[in-house]
């Protein structure tokens, strides 16, 4: 009955705060996003939050998220923030094209956007909505949803990236995107919608990294899209790196055409309660489609990772591979799902889910799921969990190496295969060290 | 490959998966009825009519008033039209008259199949409905082994009896693994069970045989709600077998059995099961609706409880043989082998709740899919916070026959201790053209070939069958997928 009332009250606060954001507009209001705000907002008020009693939130409860009332940044104002925070917010040793973000809204102050190729947009959605609305109109006409808070993200986001890249142009330097969240006093929601189209034999590289202001409680509430047309690669790294106080939700959708490319890396290490959701839809023939992810949990973090691969077409191959080390009293969820369409012949799925469980109350569920309606198909699945493998812990030892040394040493091997695929170098080394400083491990 | 070999393979597919189930119903039976519909009136007819004790009506009636208060699951992936529970007869003792006076009226194709199962003839005839001479008496044969039994102190009779003759383990144990507050149908089967079978084996006494014997030949009319209670008292073992690899005839359409297994101190239960119910036509009209709860409990230190099941019967299934596994050093296994063909939709799997120290499990289910029908694995493997050094070990394969069927694999896994270890595999795939093709290269015809590599794809599982059961579901497999995929 509590939890009733919760999502009432929670509804009604988005709700009724809607009409205060609808005033802040100006001159947005009368653009095509609003129409799709509106229509969120009255989808909203006939859908409830999920309950623990929904298959899709059978482990995660999100009753913390619905205790809180979080403002749209329009209604609270913008921190200021310093160029030092920018700096010491990125990922460094490689070169990018650089969006910056403050609660979901566009900082032209701090983004570089020199030397943009001919013909690729890397700019806010803000910005060209007034500017060139015709170009990405049709990615956001229809309201789609596949949970309650994606809703509550197209009621309330202002903003966003939007990345297009044309035929045939191959993007050298990556894009990155710092999110930078938080206020003061407030409780902040930063809601964008994110936008990332690749042409024709194009190819590209973006970087979303998601960094606080303020080490407190914030709701960062996402939608990403992803086109992927053919033939192009397309490579995205998510990096969260939220406060420890902070909610983050992200709902993903890749749509791939044939002979398409796309490597999805997903780094989880901040946040109190954390949700992602990707969605790929492989529709045409010849697709690959690699779903990288690891997720690190200390303290009384929760992190839950769903994904959803939708084998449309025949000859297509997807591979799964996500990690996750849990500390302290850490919790984390994965749930994968692979759908082969009856069409979709010579399909080859393959999913992995392991975890390691480092303390007696860190806490690990695993739901892989295969639904196949093709018979010539290669299809597994696997989940382990468990703790670090003695035998090879007693090897290291008996060698004489410190025992938490022999420990990070196998952390650092368990979380290889996923830092493996990472092709950005100097990205890799950074993240290799975050894993350690994450953990509270001495590193190697 | 020459495309007539892939066309003959095409052949031999198509055939596998019409092959009919070739027994329908036998519905000319004479019974005692009561009114169709469910109340409260009728429960307690129900129990008057069995004679039983009021502590008995009364937890009947507890389960109804809590049954009305539940929805049906939904969750399972299996479709099948509403049930409406007030039209239904709860209660018809079987007065069935014999079909026919011999076996050689019986329908000779009947008579083949029984022949390759190699059942015992006198067993055939009461499976088929014959009138059984008067020679053999199967009231003796089965009054031989209740002796055999009783010299030993084991007790093996309908639930019904043990409820009048053994109150206080009755009352001890039924409801404990499987509350009726469980589920729906389990709710519903507490409240209009209509028989089965109790079976109590003393403090460190060995069944000296398997309990299935028996249990074919006499207990073949339990009914719809199928109730089973089976203890194992310390340091005990038993083996029990249900079912038939023979073709059952049901008047049935949903069957909502409840079997709850308890054992105690390094008490070791193996329960097998084959299920060859009426699955419908090749439209999917009709079959059977299998919507059974099974759980097992290892209550004591170094328990051991063992399901083995060959599923290939039934339109609807809905089964998950669980342990829970209590004491320190219990062992939990689950062997399953599901085939469906035609429309039949099978959704079926296990639970393992590790809740006691250096707890084991093991999981290995094979899911064979053709025609258009639906095959899921769906499992729970939950190491609780004190559970430590549970290990787990699962395995989901899955084949295809033709590109109309589903397979599909929903685990769960739910792990609270460090120090647990827990595996999960799944595959799916379908017979490959490569083996086919090495057999046919040894001069195998294709249907052979098929049936060789089903069967070795089923062999994990055949292998924990008792013995002549082994060999009569392997006889069964090759018979479901006669003039099928080989």
């Amino acid at each position: 009955m509590a939890s009733k009332t919760k999502n009432a009250n929670a509804k009604s606060w988005y709700i009724d705060n809607f009409f205060d954001f609808q005033k802040k507009l100006n001159g947005q209001s009368g653009s095509f996003i609003n129409e799709s705000r509106i229509e969120a907002i009255d989808k909203l008020k006939n859908t409830d939050f999920p309950t623990l009693k929904d298959e899709e939130w059978k482990y995660t409860n999100i009753t913390p998220i619905l205790n809180h009332e979080f403002k749209s940044p329009l209604l609270t104002g913008n921190p200021e923030i310093n160029a030092g925070l920018v700096k010491q917010s990125l990922y460094t040793g490689f070169d990018s094209h650089l969006l910056v973000f403050v609660n979901g809204i566009f900082s032209e102050e701090f983004s570089d956007l020199s030397g943009i190729p001919q013909g690729v947009t890397i700019n806010s959605l803000n910005k060209l909505i007034e500017t060139d609305p015709d170009l990405i109109k049709q990615y956001f006409e229809k309201v789609e949803y596949i949970n309650t808070f994606n809703l509550v993200n197209t009621a309330f986001a202002y903003d966003g990236f939007v990345v297009i890249i044309p035929d045939n142009v191959i993007l050298k330097k990556p894009v990155q995107i710092l999110y930078l969240t938080g206020h003061k006093n407030e409780t902040v929601l930063s809601a964008a919608r994110n936008l990332i189209v690749a042409g024709e034999n194009s190819q590209a590289k973006i970087i979303t990294n998601y960094r606080p202001v303020y080490d407190n409680t914030y709701f960062s509430n996402f939608v990403t899209k992803v086109f992927a047309g053919d033939n192009s690669v397309i490579d995205i790294y998510k990096l969260q790196n939220e406060s420890e106080k902070a909610y983050h939700i992200e709902t993903t959708k890749i749509e791939q055409q044939q002979k398409s490319i796309v490597n999805h890396h997903s780094y989880s290490f901040g946040g109190k309660l954390v949700r992602n959701d990707i969605n790929v839809k492989l529709n045409g023939e010849f697709i690959e489609s690699h779903l990288y992810g690891l997720y690190l949990g200390n303290d009384n973090q929760h992190i839950d990772t769903h994904t959803f691969i939708d084998h449309a077409k025949p000859n297509c191959m997807s591979n799964e591979l996500y990690k996750g080390i849990l500390d302290d009293n850490s919790r984390g969820v994965f749930s994968g799902k692979i759908l082969v369409e009856q069409e979709a012949q010579k399909t080859n799925a393959f999913q992995s889910n392991k975890s390691i469980l480092l303390s007696d109350n860190a806490h690990a569920d695993s739901k892989p799921q295969l639904e196949i309606y093709a018979d010539d198909v290669k299809c597994s699945h696997g989940a382990t969990v468990g703790n670090i493998d003695e035998t090879a812990y007693f090897y290291i030892r008996s060698r004489g190496v410190p025992s938490n040394i022999a420990k990070s040493m196998l952390i650092r091997a368990f979380a290889n295969d996923v830092l493996e695929p990472v092709n950005i170098s100097a990205l890799s080394e950074t993240l290799s060290h975050q894993i350690f400083e994450h953990l509270h491990r001495a590193e190697i | 490959m020459p495309e007539e070999n892939k066309n003959n393979e095409m052949k031999v597919v198509e055939d596998l998966t019409q092959s009919e189930y070739k027994w329908g119903f036998v519905t000319d039976i004479e019974e005692e009825e009561f009114p169709i519909g469910l109340n409260e009136e009728i429960i307690r007819k129900i129990s008057a009519k069995k004679e039983e004790p009021e502590w008995m009506t009364e937890w009947r009636l507890k389960a109804f008033r809590y049954w009305k208060t539940m929805e049906e699951p939904h969750w399972g992936k299996v479709k099948f039209p509403k049930i409406d529970y007030q039209a239904l007869r709860y209660f018809a003792a079987p007065k069935q008259k014999p079909q026919y006076e011999s076996l050689d009226e019986v329908d000779p194709e009947l008579l083949e199949t029984f022949e390759k199962l190699g059942i015992p003839l006198e067993e055939q005839k009461v499976l088929a409905g014959v009138a059984v001479d008067a020679v053999f008496d199967s009231v003796s044969v089965a009054t031989t082994f209740q002796e055999t039994l009783a010299e030993k102190g084991i007790i093996f009779c309908p639930i019904s009896e043990a409820i009048k003759n053994y109150p206080d383990l009755v009352k001890k144990y039924m409801g404990s693994v499987v509350p009726y507050t469980d589920n729906y149908y389990a709710a519903l089967n507490s409240a209009v069970f209509s028989d089965g079978s109790f079976a109590y084996i003393p403090k460190g006494v060995r069944c000296p045989m398997e309990l299935s014997t028996y249990f074919r030949i006499n207990a073949i009319n339990t009914g719809q709600f199928e109730r089973t209670l089976i203890i194992a008292d310390d340091d005990s073992y038993v083996s029990y077998l249900e079912g038939c690899t023979a073709p059952m005839r049901d008047e049935n359409q949903l069957h909502a059995a409840v079997v709850e297994l308890i054992a105690l101190e390094n008490a070791e239960i193996k329960y097998s099961t084959v299920q060859n119910w009426y699955p419908g036509d090749k439209d999917g009209k009709g079959g059977i609706y299998n919507l059974v709860t099974k759980r097992g409990a290892c209550r004591g230190n170094n328990s051991k409880i063992s399901w083995t099941q060959v599923e290939t019967g039934s339109a609807v299934t809905w089964k998950y043989p669980g342990c829970i596994l209590q004491g320190d050093n219990s062992v939990g296994e689950f062997y399953s082998v599901a085939v469906t063909n035609n429309h039949q939709q099978a959704d079926t799997g296990t639970k393992m709740i590790h809740i006691g120290k250096n707890t084991k499990s093991t999981i290995i289910s094979k899911g064979i899919s053709a025609g258009k029908s639906d095959n899921s694995y769906r499992g729970l493997v939950k190491v609780t916070k004190n559970a430590t050094g549970a290990r787990n070990f699962s395995q989901c394969d899955s084949m295809l026959m033709g590109n109309q069927c589903g397979a599909h694999t929903f685990p769960y896994l739910e792990i609270d201790n460090d120090t647990a270890i827990v595996e999960h595999e799944a595959t799916t795939s379908k017979v490959s053209e490569d083996q086919i093709f090495y057999l046919n290269q040894r001069g195998i015809a294709t249907e052979d070939a098929v049936n060789m590599i089903v069967n070795g794809f089923c062999k994990e599982v055949f292998k924990e069958l008792p013995m002549e059961f082994a060999v009569e579901a392997q006889k069964l497999l090759a018979i479901s997928l006669e003039g099928s995929v080989g």
